[in-house]
């Protein structure tokens, strides 16, 4: 990584993976609200759904390897009162139980939280087939749902808790990497609004995800040669942040989108969409490009798909100079 | 909400009633699916008259049994049957699949006595699982029914229902397969053979039961035994005649999916009227 990296320790200290993250908050909320249940297809330990079955064993419900029944199911049991976190591999919960998202949950409009884990480029080694590159995407299209991509663990925490008072569809995004802590428990977390990661005046970096931390080294690096980034955590790609992207056009004058996530129809795409229709200002998609993955370690993945901290600074430079 | 049994005599004229209720709505609309709607009539009259726990005026009351039709083109019939039982007006049923109606072409929630949005298949059987596990788990004793069609046992997500349902002992879950024996592009047997039936349903740990789904006494009376079934789920195996009532539909795959225009219904009805 370059030069960010001597400036790693400036902005995280630990690293830990989101799914941990939502382990402990669904473990959390299980023990705050009877109501909560957890359906899983046999990838409960991986998921960390398990750290709520645990505790809970009559409200974790293994199905099996069958995610069609897995979301349908979930859908049923919001029904009647509960409320289900359906969890599973994010390729495979929000891919092979899509239409079982859209009709059984989105059109339905049954209280059911989507959570998959394993997103990105997160699986390493495990490769293309279990490497969810169009999860957001899948997801953002329906109406109705909600998506959340967090950036580190705690705000995985927040989230999952967030989403037991939250009505209505949802999906949740976690990934397997370790990855550095940004956040802490007294950081504010909001559905919808987006965190201010990083003040800057010069263009603002949108991420989400881990791509959040890369940004916020791309940042320093830009800093020391006198472009002053400003960083928008986007933890809930929808309903996105309008105000926060508008503050953001109009403040910097130009804005460059991170994700971990294939560059069509994810974060980029969302941001595309609103700019189109309300701004007029240099903008540029980074993400995976419009490729399947492959295996390797999730560090090297970073490096292969160019969303290292040192290609987001690169591409901020040629950002700043396309301003008017 | 009836709980002793009803007379024969009875619900034969109301399956009269029902299939005609069920042929003029699809004749207004100009577009439905009379086939898998009609042979359901009896399916369905046996739930209403004697196995399922309901109120009308109440349709959220929560000690109710939830009905759930996953093969959710035959809604006529649901709509029908839930119109004559008072949970809507009447009337209302002349606004199938027109704009704005709460009756849509396939099920949504917001027209009371439906409880799930269905019309993709496969996908109603796992949703009335769920129902059966939450309820479990609320301790209610409420029943789930579940309304199938056989072509739709091709779907895999049924299988994988029949699994879990099986392996969650839920003996208050009740699968009905109205299998009339053809599917839009024609017999099931050609189109894709699914038999044997209660044997596969068998085998995922299912008690079947296998009947003619238009003789009302047995319906009634395979009803009772699947709820005195204990430790597993039980599915009934209704043969069905597509197009129940009409001669010229019977049987016939060309009318799963077209209303009968103005001439055409008027056949229809002269002969359900007969109850034949």
């Amino acid at each position: 990584m370059g030069d960010a990296a001597t400036a790693k320790t400036s902005v995280a200290k630990s690293k830990k993976p989101t799914r941990d993250g939502f382990g402990e908050g669904l473990r959390e909320l299980g023990n705050l609200r009877p109501e909560v249940v957890a359906v899983s297809g046999d990838l409960g330990d991986s998921t960390r759904a398990k750290w709520f079955g645990d505790e809970h064993p009559e409200r974790f419900f293994e199905v099996g390897i069958a995610e069609q029944n897995l979301v349908s199911t979930a859908a049923g049991l919001a029904l009647t009162g509960k409320i289900p976190f359906a969890n599973s591999f994010s390729a495979f919960i929000t891919g092979r139980a899509w239409e079982q998202i859209r009709i059984s949950v989105c059109y339905m409009d049954a209280n059911v939280k989507i959570v998959g884990s394993h997103g990105g480029l997160s699986v390493g080694p495990d490769g293309a087939t279990a490497e969810a590159l169009e999860d957001i995407a899948a997801m953002r299209i329906l109406p109705r749902m909600t998506v959340i991509v967090p950036c580190d663990a705690e705000q995985a925490r927040a989230a999952t808790l967030a989403l037991g008072d939250h009505v209505g569809p949802a999906y949740l995004r976690c990934g397997r990497a370790p990855v550095p802590v940004l956040t802490n428990p007294e950081t504010e977390f909001e559905i919808g609004k987006a965190r201010l990661a990083r003040e800057g005046e010069d263009l603002t970096l949108v991420a989400c995800g881990v791509t959040v931390y890369f940004a916020l080294l791309a940042a320093e690096v830009l800093s020391r040669e006198g472009i002053e980034a400003r960083v928008l955590d986007m933890h809930t790609i929808k309903p996105l942040d309008t105000k926060a992207l508008a503050a953001a056009a109009e403040e910097t004058g130009a804005l460059l989108s991170v994700e971990e996530h294939t560059i069509h129809g994810g974060l980029g795409g969302a941001i595309a969409e609103w700019l189109a229709q309300n701004a007029n200002v240099p903008f540029k998609i980074m993400g995976v490009p419009d490729k399947f993955g492959q295996s390797g370690e999730f560090e090297e993945l970073v490096e292969v798909y160019g969303l290292g901290p040192d290609s987001i600074a690169k591409e901020a430079r040629k950002i700043c100079a396309r301003k008017g | 909400m009836t709980q002793s049994k009803p007379k024969t005599e009875q619900i034969k004229k109301e399956a009269i009633a029902l299939r005609t209720e069920i042929l003029r709505m699809l004749n207004k609309a100009g577009s439905g699916h009379p086939g898998g709607s009609l042979s359901m009539v009896e399916i369905l009259l046996g739930l209403f008259d004697y196995a399922l726990k309901y109120d009308p005026k109440n349709p959220e009351w929560e000690g109710r049994d939830r009905l759930i039709l996953s093969k959710g083109h035959g809604c006529p019939a649901l709509y029908a049957i839930l119109a004559l039982r008072g949970y809507f007006p009447l009337k209302e049923l002349a606004t199938l699949r027109k704009l704005g109606s709460r009756l849509q072409g396939h099920p949504q929630r917001g027209l009371p006595g439906v409880e799930i949005v269905s019309g993709s298949l496969g996908q109603g059987v796992s949703v009335a699982h769920g129902m059966a596990l939450g309820e479990r788990l609320n301790g209610k004793d409420t029943r789930i029914w579940c309304i199938c069609g056989d072509g739709e046992m091709q779907e895999g997500q049924v299988w994988e229902t029949a699994m879990s349902a099986a392996h969650y002992k839920l003996d208050h879950f009740h699968v009905i397969v109205d299998a009339n024996g053809v599917q839009q592009n024609g017999p099931v047997k050609n189109v894709m053979n699914i038999e044997p039936l209660a044997q596969k349903w068998e085998a995922f740990g299912w008690k079947a039961f296998e009947i003619d789904g238009h003789d009302i006494e047995l319906i009634l009376g395979t009803y009772e035994k699947m709820m005195q079934v204990k430790g597993q789920p039980t599915v009934l195996i209704a043969r069905t005649v597509k197009g129940k009532g009409v001669s010229f539909m019977a049987g016939n795959h060309k009318w799963h999916g077209v209303a009968p225009n103005d001439d055409e219904l008027e056949k229809a009805l002269a002969e359900v009227g007969k109850g034949i």
